[in-house]
């Protein structure tokens, strides 16, 4: 599947690619123009590093009229803190309540 | 014309007709919602609603039913859906990819109220949704992360 999670870390582990991602971040929904000259790359690079990223469905794209508008996709990302930090929030939440049981008695016995 | 504010894209393992039935079904959205349900006819022209228990906390008029492809509602606070400033619009679109369905929800004309809630809302919905579709359970752990009020 073109959306697996190997296609996302290879996208994401390259810099310039990252940089997009921020500047769709900051702004989102923009054309590939406005992309070239803010990264001060021609539109062939561009474009490449946007294929990989939308291969990879960190970045989505939307028809309006002529324009071709770029968006950041936030759900692989999502899924990945599901994955693995999900868990130790989980943990965290666990451990935090068994501590104000425990002192709540503590208080009690006192 | 005005942009779309917000896109997002989730690749399910399902057919187009589970993903659709997913959108509207009360019992299946109370299960990827986090507890909430949506409720309408679904007809095209029908008021439609996201409840928690008797509480609406989003409501609006269904714009577009073409099943099982293309799903468009307007959306608003239930105080605000008179108020066209406070009113955005959500288009679910459904496509076959190979052997799984590809779901964009374009998510237009929001105002910040209404952004700040669903940046975070929708993706967790997404990946429970399509974790349910998947595996026939929900995300467990995801609850708190929909910023829930």
């Amino acid at each position: 599947m073109a959306h697996d999670i190997d296609s996302v870390f290879k996208a994401l582990a390259d810099p310039t690619r990252r940089r997009l991602l921020d500047r769709l971040h900051r702004e989102n929904g923009v054309p590939l123009g406005a992309l070239c000259t803010d990264l001060g790359m021609s539109r062939q690079a561009v474009s490449k590093h946007l294929a990989i990223l939308v291969a990879a469905n960190l970045v989505a794209t939307v028809r309006r009229g002529r324009e071709k508008l770029h968006y950041l996709n936030p759900v692989p990302i999502h899924e990945i803190a599901q994955r693995w930090i999900g868990k130790y929030e989980g943990d965290r939440l666990r451990v935090l309540s068994e501590l104000k049981r425990g002192l709540e008695l503590e208080s009690k016995e006192e | 014309m005005s942009k779309p504010s917000f896109v997002y894209v989730t690749y399910i393992n399902s057919s187009p007709e589970q993903v659709w039935n997913a959108l509207q079904d009360p019992e299946m959205t109370t299960q990827y919602w986090f507890g909430h349900t949506n409720a309408s006819n679904w007809e095209e022209g029908s008021g439609w609603e996201h409840r928690r228990g008797d509480t609406v906390r989003l409501a609006g008029t269904v714009l577009e039913v073409d099943p099982p492809r293309r799903l468009v509602l307007s959306w608003a606070a239930p105080e605000d859906t008179e108020n066209p400033e406070k009113v955005s619009r959500v288009t679910f679109e459904i496509e076959p990819t190979g052997d799984s369905t590809r779901l964009t929800v374009l998510h237009e004309e929001l105002d910040d109220e209404m952004m700040k809630g669903i940046s975070k809302g929708w993706p967790a919905v997404l990946s429970n949704l399509k974790t349910l579709l998947e595996t026939g359970q929900t995300l467990a752990m995801a609850a708190k992360q929909c910023g829930d009020e």
